[in-house]
């Protein structure tokens, strides 16, 4: 039987590899029983879905288009590419 | 829209760097706004991988399309702005793995058998919670806190998606050490919201 702690691992390792039968078995049957490791499964999964939506949320007072490059954006990195070639040519 | 034709527009390979903003710009801006979140960030990176790209362009075959040299790039970009982003956030951590510090963070919360010292505890429905920026704002707060090199292996993995062994290559790190890293960084963040959140909690019933 493992402890909290090991299944606590085996649940942060769920999320970046497939577990193998035997490790998924012994999760699977410890959060029926535990209570706080089921608790512990669902915010380390909640953790990803957190980061998704922190990201998304830090730049909502930007006016700037989501979608696209706005045209002074476009605008500067032309520039910038033009001064670059420039630069490259008199090498 | 001002079209400012490069000199040595077109090279031997056929490659144009003044259409490739036109051709390409917008769609690597979305990818690196969906992995920086921040407009001028994403800006700032569609810049530095059109310059890079312009600079190493003899190096492009032409095996894979421009797009996806052009994404390649990006990628390695907006992994090193995150690196030097949590770097900056402090410099006094060492980011070695050792046992000792092992034992110190996230594995206090057990007692010397495995069992939790603290249980977790229930955070709610997880669609409400999204919605709190409270609680945003206390996950954003508890990555600052997170040492750094945890708070870098976390942010590669989740917020670029880099896979374990991706991470490994780029921190030169074992796969061990990589996923002892993230599961560090998980109980650290989930201890530290669990903290926070139910201070939150308590003050609003």
């Amino acid at each position: 039987m493992r402890s909290c702690k090991q299944i606590s691992f085996l649940v942060s390792e769920s999320q970046d590899r497939k577990l193998s039968f035997r490790e998924w078995l012994s999760v699977k049957v410890h959060l029926q029983m535990c209570k706080a490791c089921e608790q512990m499964a669902r915010q380390i999964k909640l953790l990803r879905v957190t980061s998704t939506k922190y990201m998304s949320s830090e730049d909502h007072k930007s006016n700037r288009p989501k979608d696209h490059l706005s045209k002074e954006a476009s605008d500067r990195i032309r520039k910038r590419l033009f001064c670059v070639s420039e630069k490259d040519k008199n090498k | 829209m001002t079209v400012i034709i490069l000199p040595g527009n077109i090279t031997a390979a056929g490659i144009s760097p003044d259409r490739w903003l036109d051709d390409y710009g917008d769609s690597l801006y979305r990818y690196a706004l969906r992995k920086l979140g921040k407009t001028t960030d994403a800006e700032d990176m569609v810049q530095e991988t059109l310059v890079a790209a312009l600079q190493s362009r003899a190096s492009y075959k032409g095996h894979a399309s421009e797009k996806t040299w052009l994404t390649g790039i990006l990628k390695h970009k907006i992994m090193n702005f995150i690196r030097i982003q949590v770097r900056e956030k402090t410099v006094d951590d060492i980011g070695v793995l050792s046992d000792a510090a092992m034992e110190n963070d996230a594995v206090s919360m057990f007692d010397t058998r495995g069992s939790w010292i603290y249980p977790p505890t229930d955070w709610g429905d997880p669609d409400k919670i999204l919605h709190n920026h409270q609680f945003i704002d206390s996950f954003e707060r508890c990555l600052k806190h997170l040492k750094p090199a945890l708070a870098e292996v976390f942010s590669l993995k989740e917020i670029m998606g880099v896979s374990n062994q991706e991470i490994c290559k780029k921190l030169d790190i074992t796969m061990t050490n990589c996923s002892v890293m993230l599961y560090r960084a998980r109980m650290g963040l989930r201890s530290c919201l669990e903290t926070k959140w139910s201070d939150i909690n308590n003050k609003e019933m």
